[in-house]
């Protein structure tokens, strides 16, 4: 890729729904990059086109979009990279449109919107084959003609044909320049234009191009204005009296813009298609079981139960996997080390245990976005967000929100990677803030031992069982009302109307499936599974500093009978209660006493902030079990049972009392103990502004709910 | 005139007008739903809400709420393009 300095830049513009991806894949053939632009959670893709005779072209694919009207990110995004605005990106050369040949007229709406930014432009008619069965007649070449003789090319991206003519038109606009014809102005507008022109030449001292007029006339954001640096003082009154011309001659002015495009287009169209039928058969007679009123929420449902189990169930096969392989590593390289016992502690509880605390995360990634591939690139993925839509509106979700919800149960990683399938970035934003509240595979150990050890031997398995539903609901029943009041006063976001269309149903084709999942995959791993070793890191040097090592002779030559095993044990027990985190825990303790936590409770939950299942083993460490202790240890159930206060007005009583339990068991319901969690919040939101938010909100929730557990449940019993 | 969100599921209509400073109107203008254009309220969603709307050779999902500012002339039979039946 050394070229691709050098080598033009091209923009894939298009559609949503029209192949444009498969068009993308299949012409630079998986060379690509993936990231972000900076500052917006807008996803770049960029790779590499061979266009013949030595010609390398850098190709952009752009986000799918209707209108060049800058009402959402995505939206801006396409405005600021074809004008140039992005100080990191180069301004493309020429535009490639990606157009659904069965739906001509609404695919060349955006073409004619982007004829007016002047860059040499080529038309693909994508899904060619599906045109041809519907019996559409298309003229290229008539319509290449009234386009001012552009490039208009036929494809099928699906089955790779016509590919090779994309990569000529590609190589012919570059050499040629050759321009779309534009749409004619009535003169009104173009009086418009010119006083709003003239007022920003004044002003700001810019000459504005043909497309930014536009964006000042038609569009109620305040972008393009924005962009110019033209203050709302100056630019209020002369967009007013330009808008008051135009109504004058008889335009909405904010109806204008489309009402001219597309009366241009027909025209152009006229004769150029022939044929067909409106829309494909099939689809309807598919949405008639899909979205039948009794048989399609079943449907709904069967197909979510089956992705659900997928990623709780059949990720935990290769999950165990990576947990033996780290597990064995761990093995290998310890002894090896065992003469520097800090290197091999850092060695194994720190950097082995890094390096798999993300890579245990991979294999529900994979799964989630394999499913989500084959439910967006089929047409079902709109479809489910049409059933589901009416249980999330009214909390400022939207019918989108459903499978990242549904995944947080599995665990919250993949189901905030999958919020990208949400087109509105309010409520994709709100649903990856509920998303952390899901009771996530993690907080289930916690349940379990806490349930095993109290609730069952205590109450029976009836309240048992009762417990453990009632903890998976409490995090739904307080995402609900946050996601509400997120939306409602908190977020300043435009929202984005909820408006989706049914495409046409379609095989997914795998390779882009497994592209999109590998790709995400990848991405994790480089941005949050960077920040989550390092969270590793650093916990276990606040767990392991600073320690005597002479710890273990002093309890030796204390208690000379113990076996060199107890030794051990209790030496780590003595080792975590000197460390950063065991002073820490005895300094904040007083913070966690009115929810009923001693000082080894509290350690195992700020040792846990990194990953809530490690308050079993820390629990382990501290009460001398050893850190192999898991939820089923009968000796770790054994010594918490035991354990009582030793100091304070609660002396002599049992530490875990229903009380403290139950709140325990609240608090690491809704608390937010996941580095990763917050690693990818940050990822998918664009900056630690709301991962820190998220953070600080659900761990004082759980605080202030554990409190209140532990108090009502105290003074009741 | 009646709202679009009043049609009955098979039903047809005629747009008669929109309000184009709301952000869903606009949208579905760059869908090229305009006013003169015939559409099809194809059904409800199982929950009643939100509908799926035919035009233009496409299906759209809008909201109820989002559907009201949408002002159409009830047509009896007055079918967008009548399909040919296929073999």
């Amino acid at each position: 890729m050394s070229s691709s300095s050098h080598s033009p830049v091209v923009a894939l513009v298009g559609n949503p729904n029209t192949g444009k991806s498969t068009l993308f894949n299949a012409l630079t053939g998986l060379r690509q990059r993936v990231g972000n632009y900076p500052g917006v959670t807008v996803a770049r893709k960029s790779g590499q086109c061979d266009c013949g005779e030595g010609l390398k072209v850098e190709l952009i694919d752009l986000p799918g979009l209707y209108s060049l009207s800058a009402a959402s990110p995505d939206e801006q995004i396409v405005i600021d990279v074809l004008a140039g605005n992005l100080a990191q990106e180069r301004r493309p050369e020429a535009i490639v449109v990606v157009a659904d040949a069965t739906n001509l007229l609404r695919n060349l709406f955006i073409a004619s919107q982007l004829a007016e930014l002047r860059l040499p432009m080529a038309i693909v008619l994508n899904q060619a084959d599906i045109a041809e069965k519907q019996g559409l007649k298309i003229d290229t070449e008539l319509l290449s003609q009234r386009l001012g003789g552009i490039p208009v090319v036929m494809t099928s991206a699906w089955k790779g044909e016509g590919i090779a003519q994309v990569r000529k038109a590609i190589a012919s606009i570059l050499k040629q320049k050759i321009l779309m014809t534009q749409v004619v102005w009535p003169s009104e507008l173009k009086e418009a234009f010119g006083k709003i022109a003239e007022k920003v030449q004044v002003d700001t001292r810019k000459t504005p191009t043909a497309s930014t007029l536009q964006r000042l006339l038609f569009d109620t954001s305040p972008n393009a204005s924005e962009r110019l640096d033209w203050p709302m003082s100056q630019r209020e009154g002369v967009i007013r009296e330009a808008r008051d011309h135009v109504r004058r001659a008889g335009y909405n002015p904010l109806a204008a813009e489309p009402l001219i495009h597309y009366a241009h287009l027909r025209k152009i169209l006229d004769g150029v298609v022939s044929g067909g039928l409106v829309r494909a058969l099939r689809s309807a007679a598919v949405d008639r079981i899909l979205l039948h009123r009794i048989a399609g929420p079943v449907i709904f449902t069967s197909i979510m139960l089956g992705l659900f189990a997928s990623v709780f169930w059949l990720a935990k096969f290769p999950m165990e996997w990576i947990q033996l392989a780290v597990d064995a590593l761990k093995g290998v390289v310890a002894p090896a080390l065992v003469q520097y016992p800090m290197l091999q502690s850092l060695v194994a509880d720190g950097v082995i245990a890094g390096v798999g605390a993300f890579l245990v995360f991979l294999p529900q990634i994979l799964i989630l976005f394999f499913f989500i591939g084959i439910l967006e690139d089929s047409g079902y993925m709109a479809r489910a967000a049409f059933i589901m839509d009416r249980l999330f509106s009214w909390c400022g979700l939207n019918g989108k929100s459903f499978v990242p919800l549904l995944s947080g149960f599995a665990c919250a990683i993949p189901g905030l990677l999958s919020t990208r399938t949400i087109e509105d970035p309010k409520a994709r934003l709100a649903t990856a803030f509920a998303v952390p509240f899901m009771s996530c595979s993690a907080r289930f150990p916690v349940y379990a031992l806490m349930c095993a050890a109290f609730i069952g031997p205590l109450y029976g398995p009836g309240w048992e069982s009762v417990v453990m539903v009632g903890m998976h609901l409490i995090g739904l029943l307080f995402a609900v009302p946050t996601a509400f009041v997120l939306t409602r006063f908190v977020l300043r976001i435009r929202p984005q109307p909820f408006v989706l269309e049914l495409p046409r149903y379609q095989l997914p084709k795998p390779r882009d499936v497994l592209w999109r999942m590998w790709q995400n995959a990848a991405e994790f791993v480089s941005k949050a599974g960077t920040v989550i070793f390092a969270i590793t890191i650093i916990i276990w040097a606040l767990c392991y500093f600073p320690r005597s090592p002479e710890l273990a002779e002093k309890i030796r030559s204390e208690n000379p009978t113990l076996s060199a095993n107890e030794v051990q044990l209790r030496a780590q027990a003595a080792g975590i209660e000197q460390s950063w985190m065991g002073r820490f825990g005895k300094t904040v303790q007083p913070i966690f006493d009115p929810c009923g936590f001693d000082w080894k409770i509290t350690v195992g939950v700020l040792a846990s902030f990194p990953a809530r299942e490690v308050i079993v083993s820390t629990l382990g460490i501290t009460y001398s079990i050893g850190q192999d202790a898991e939820a089923d240890s009968q000796d770790l159930r054994q010594a918490m049972q035991q354990a009582k206060w030793m100091e304070g007005p609660r002396v002599g009583k049992p530490i875990f009392s229903l009380a403290a339990v139950l709140a325990l068991m609240v608090f690491f319901a809704l608390c937010s103990q996941c580095g990763p969690t917050i690693a990818t919040l940050a990822q998918e939101s664009g900056g630690w502004k709301w991962a820190a938010a998220s953070f600080f909100y659900m761990t004082f929730l759980a605080w202030v709910m554990a409190v209140i557990v532990y108090q009502v449940v105290v003074r009741l019993s | 005139m009646t709202p679009l969100s009043q049609l009955l599921p098979g039903q047809y209509g005629k747009l008669v007008s929109l309000s184009p400073e709301r952000a869903v109107d606009q949208r579905l203008m760059a869908l090229g739903l305009l006013p003169g254009m015939v559409l099809k309220l194809v059904r409800r969603a199982p929950l009643g809400d939100p509908i799926a709307v035919e035009f233009g050779g496409q299906v759209v999902s809008l909201r109820m709420a989002e559907a009201e500012s949408l002002w159409v002339d009830v047509a009896a039979d007055c079918p967008i393009q009548k399909p040919k039946a296929t073999p």
